[in-house]
């Protein structure tokens, strides 16, 4: 046997443990496997590489890669990563434990737990929130199962068509499988109708609405009336928010909310190629027993100090078994830490400050590509923050391509002839003069 | 472990700041009022230097990997290797917009082909899917392809799933999210299924079974070729939880035990870190005759060598998660099975069950072993031999145990599950842990079982030296306190 770096054992110690055991080899530790299931082959995996390979093996990858500028947002979104949080969340206490099972020696994770959840909640103005989901999508089909256990005889969740794809498609999945029918409300000039709205409400078979705070065209959509008629309908109204953009548009607890969900990737957590991010549910108090996820309280110990715990766990999978509304089992604790140090740092006037710039380069990125007379405006007059649409008249995939070939990427098709682009603080003015210029060529 | 009592909270002090950002090269805009926020945004205001303290005082009362040995059951805690940190952290991949064209992200799609490649090799399926962000998560995925399949025969009427009564807690929460009833199916004494009782259970309501084998009590189940010919027979599948998958990695494959569907958890036999509760992956791989039901994105290699992405087709079971999946996490676990190779692959799943075993033989004198024979990488007790009790004393339990072993510098393993036994304490080495660890901690086993003979009060009373001591649960259930300021 040769030895290998992260198996521990010498020849003698196995010989040793063996005889303890009272086996002769390790494969008599495999007797009461039937023969026809043993694998007997060779596997067709590469060589062992030492990590000088591995490393070269990767670089190479990397570079297949084609470096660009993004100026796209689409649900993920490329703000700056300030060096602290990396730093803090390579720590192995962090990132080698498990879920806070022994309250004793993980106050360090329950402690950021909680902070994580009281910025959540301060972020949505909901009362309280859970430990985190996987992804933003996920969390929605989390909601959308959520209002439909808290509604009795309900058999349809409401989805606007200002929702991203994507969380569409996940929670039309969940949906599928759960048992549940899923209805449209249409956004008509770049945000969701109220009036769609009622009338499919009229039905009365509706458990929940999840419309989008700001939606897949950008627009920072006006939900005024929206809490209303659907509390009139006995449905709970579901919010599916960009986190980082809540310290600037209103929140869901403003919009009279039941429910808000989305993802926290743009509290700086890095896009690389579409995860790991993080998901958030918070609700208003009367929902707490309903929401699914670990939750993290706060209690006192034995000597009477401060200490945290996971609680409430008999809403949770492991115990309600077959009885359960959700199947969620760990959350993302690593990236809740992401949010909670990065939103640590930040503070509020560096969140609006990110927003401001955001924005400001958005807006400037707006009116210049309007002056090219290349686009016309998809909504115009909506309001909207870091991210918009437009029609080019050249189309959206000759656009893109354009675009592409000159090393942005931009320029995301969301409807038909309809595509957005989004600006970060990350993006310069020299970067984006040089995409205006790019639109022009040729 | 030093007790430090802050939140991040009660550090802020108005004006301070720990952010820079540039100036603003452009004419500033303001939300319109009709959407803007009004609330006031009371977070923290804190200097850099606050943040860093305050989070390293946090991180030193956590115990990891790094700390020392973890033998919680069925969560494969072994080591996480560094050089997967820094693959993962590659400038080239983080940088990646999910929704970037696929000609400018050759290299990370062929990392999700090669991955998918090597998995396959691993368990014995045909493809993979890495849309699951989770094990439960790729449970519920892995039962959606299993519907989607019955659906798409026109075999609308099955609507049962079989889950044995040692199963993981996932197994009957993600059948019923996913619209399946749950028929438990009885152990028996010697803790494997008991395939006589599964017998009359299986016709044509049946959708398919969900096993782990080894199960949860460690134990290889030896009919798993009868139970798949008589699953498959009935026009079900099988479902393999992959939680269990370490003690097998180079030994047996799942597709060649005869199951359909499975789920492998990167987290636990791949070697990525926990991160204290996630982000995981729970990557689904399937038979052949069920590739075509795999949710979507997919990436695909066309014929001139270059990948793609498939954002639909017409027969998969839908979208389960934002993207392709959770790439930091896969990165993480290819380099893992790169710097295994083909030829210490072979030794994961040996080494791991050569642990397990050992621990058990050293502590069956003094611990209660309810099924003898060899285990696989881990195996349950059901509590001290000799608990002390006696008249006017209670008996130390599992849960004493359990806190007497964090004075010692030990995570404790997992107890009260499965839930066969009432006190339950389940043991999982690893293959990353030495003898001088195991026989250390087999020796705090004996030290602990004496005290309890002796006087069972000092498990009571444990732990003592940790920076806080069983915290009051019930008044924290009972009283939420969920956020700062409640």
């Amino acid at each position: 046997m040769e030895t290998f770096s992260y198996f521990p054992h010498t020849e003698g110690d196995v010989r040793a443990m063996l005889s303890r055991i009272g086996v002769s080899s390790l494969d008599e530790l495999y007797g009461d496997v039937p023969e026809d299931c043993l694998f007997k082959g060779e596997f067709d995996l590469p060589d062992a590489m030492s990590e000088l390979e591995v490393r070269r093996f990767f670089e190479g990858l990397q570079a297949k890669d084609v470096p660009v500028k993004v100026f796209a947002g689409a649900g993920v979104y490329d703000h700056y990563t300030p060096s602290v949080v990396p730093y803090i969340l390579s720590r192995s206490e962090f990132l080698t434990a498990y879920t806070p099972y022994q309250c004793e020696i993980s106050q360090g994770t329950l402690r950021y737990i909680f902070e994580y959840q009281s910025m959540i909640c301060r972020l949505t103005g909901m009362d309280v929130s859970n430990a985190s989901l996987y992804d933003g999508p996920t969390a929605a089909a989390e909601a959308m199962m959520m209002a439909m256990a808290s509604a009795k005889k309900k058999t349809r969740v409401l989805l606007s068509e200002g929702l991203l794809p994507n969380v569409v498609k996940v929670v039309e999945t969940y949906a599928k499988f759960h048992g549940v029918e899923i209805g449209h409300v249409t956004a008509t000039d770049g945000q969701t109708s109220v009036e769609a709205l009622r009338k499919e409400l009229a039905a009365g078979d509706v458990a929940g609405v999840i419309v989008p705070s700001i939606n897949k065209f950008g627009v920072i959509e006006d939900h005024a009336g929206f809490a209303e008629a659907v509390h009139e309908a006995k449905a709970l109204l579901i919010e599916y928010c960009d986190a980082s953009a809540l310290a600037v548009v209103k929140t869901p607890a403003e919009w009279g909310a039941d429910i808000a969900v989305g993802d926290g990737q743009s509290l700086g957590i890095p896009m690389s190629f579409g995860g790991p991010y993080v998901g958030f549910m918070a609700v208003k108090k009367e929902h707490l027993r309903k929401m699914p996820g670990r939750i993290v309280g706060q209690t006192v110990d034995r000597d009477g100090k401060r200490a945290f715990v996971l609680t409430l766990q008999a809403r949770e999978q492991h115990i309600r078994r077959e009885k359960a509304t959700s199947n969620i089992c760990s959350n993302q604790s690593l990236m809740a830490l992401f949010v909670t140090v990065y939103t640590a740092l930040m503070g509020p006037d560096g969140l609006r400050r990110v927003n401001a710039l955001s924005s400001a380069g958005a807006h400037y990125l707006h009116d210049r590509l309007m002056e090219t007379g290349l686009f016309e405006e998809a909504f115009p007059g909506k309001p909207f923050l870091k991210e918009f649409a437009l029609k080019p008249r050249m189309g959206a995939a000759v656009l893109q391509q354009k675009l592409l070939d000159r090393g942005f990427f931009g320029a995301v098709q969301v409807a038909d002839g309809v595509v957005t682009f989004c600006v970060t603080e990350k993006r310069t003015k020299e970067e984006i003069d040089a995409l205006v210029s790019a639109v022009k060529e040729g | 472990m030093r007790y430090y009592d802050k939140l991040v909270f009660e550090l802020s002090e108005t004006g301070r700041r720990g952010w820079t950002l540039p100036a603003c090269a452009f004419p500033e805009v303001e939300v319109p009022a009709a959407v803007r926020r009004s609330e006031p945004l009371d977070l923290p205001e804190v200097s850099e230097v606050d943040v860093v303290r305050h989070y390293t005082n946090l991180s030193q009362m956590n115990f990891g990997v790094d700390t020392g040995f973890y033998p919680l059951g069925s969560c494969t805690m072994k080591y996480n290797p560094k050089i997967n940190e820094e693959i993962a952290a590659l400038p080239g991949f983080q940088a990646l917009h999910p929704l970037q064209p696929a000609s400018t992200v050759q290299g990370a799609l062929e990392v999700y082909y090669e991955m998918d490649k090597a998995l396959a090799a691993i368990t014995g399926m045909s493809r993979f899917t890495f849309n699951p962000c989770a094990g439960a998560h790729g449970e519920l995925t892995g039962l959606m392809v299993m519907r989607q399949y019955h659906m798409s025969r026109g075999d609308y009427g099955r609507v049962k799933v079989i889950v044995p009564d040692s199963a993981h807690g996932t197994n009957p929460a993600s059948a019923a999210v996913c619209g399946l009833q749950v028929v438990e199916v009885k152990s028996l004494e010697n803790g494997r299924i008991d395939v006589e009782a599964l017998k009359p259970l299986l016709d044509d309501t049946v959708a398919g079974i969900m096993m782990t084998n080894p199960n949860t009590l460690g134990l290889f189940e030896t009919h798993i070729r009868e139970i798949a010919s008589l699953v498959h027979a009935a026009g079900g599948l099988l479902y393999y939880d992959g939680a269990n998958m370490n003690p097998l990695m180079g030994v047996v494959r799942p597709g060649d035990m005869g199951f359909d569907i499975m789920h492998l958890n990167l987290h636990k036999t791949f070697s990525t870190p926990h991160g204290g509760g996630g982000p995981g992956s729970g990557p689904v791989g399937v038979a052949r005759h069920l590739e075509r039901f795999l949710p979507t994105p997919r990436v695909i290699k066309r014929n001139d060598g270059s990948f793609d992405v498939e954002h639909d087709a017409a027969e998969a079971a839908g979208q389960v998660s934002g993207y392709l999946g959770n790439f930091g996490v896969i990165l993480r676990a290819y380099a893992y099975i790169l710097m295994l190779g083909k030829q210490n692959l072979r030794q994961v799943g040996r080494l791991s069950v050569l642990g397990a075993n050992y621990i058990k033989e050293c502590l069956k004198d003094a611990y209660k072993l309810p099924i003898g024979g060899v285990c696989k990488h881990e195996f349950v007790f059901d509590g001290l031999v000799n608990d002390g009790a006696r008249e006017g004393v209670e008996g130390a339990t599992t849960l004493d145990v359990a806190k007497r072993l964090l004075d010692f510098g030990f995570h404790a393993p997992t107890i009260y599950f499965p839930l066969l036994f009432h006190q339950a304490l389940m043991i999982e080495p690893t293959e990353t842990e030495s003898k001088e660890t195991l026989d250390a901690f087999i020796e705090v086993m004996h030290k602990i079982a004496a005290e309890a003979a002796e006087d069972p009060d000092i498990l009571h009373n444990a732990p003592h030296g940790t920076p806080v001591r069983r915290p009051d649960e019930t008044t924290a259930a009972r009283n939420p306190i969920l956020k700062y300021g409640d």
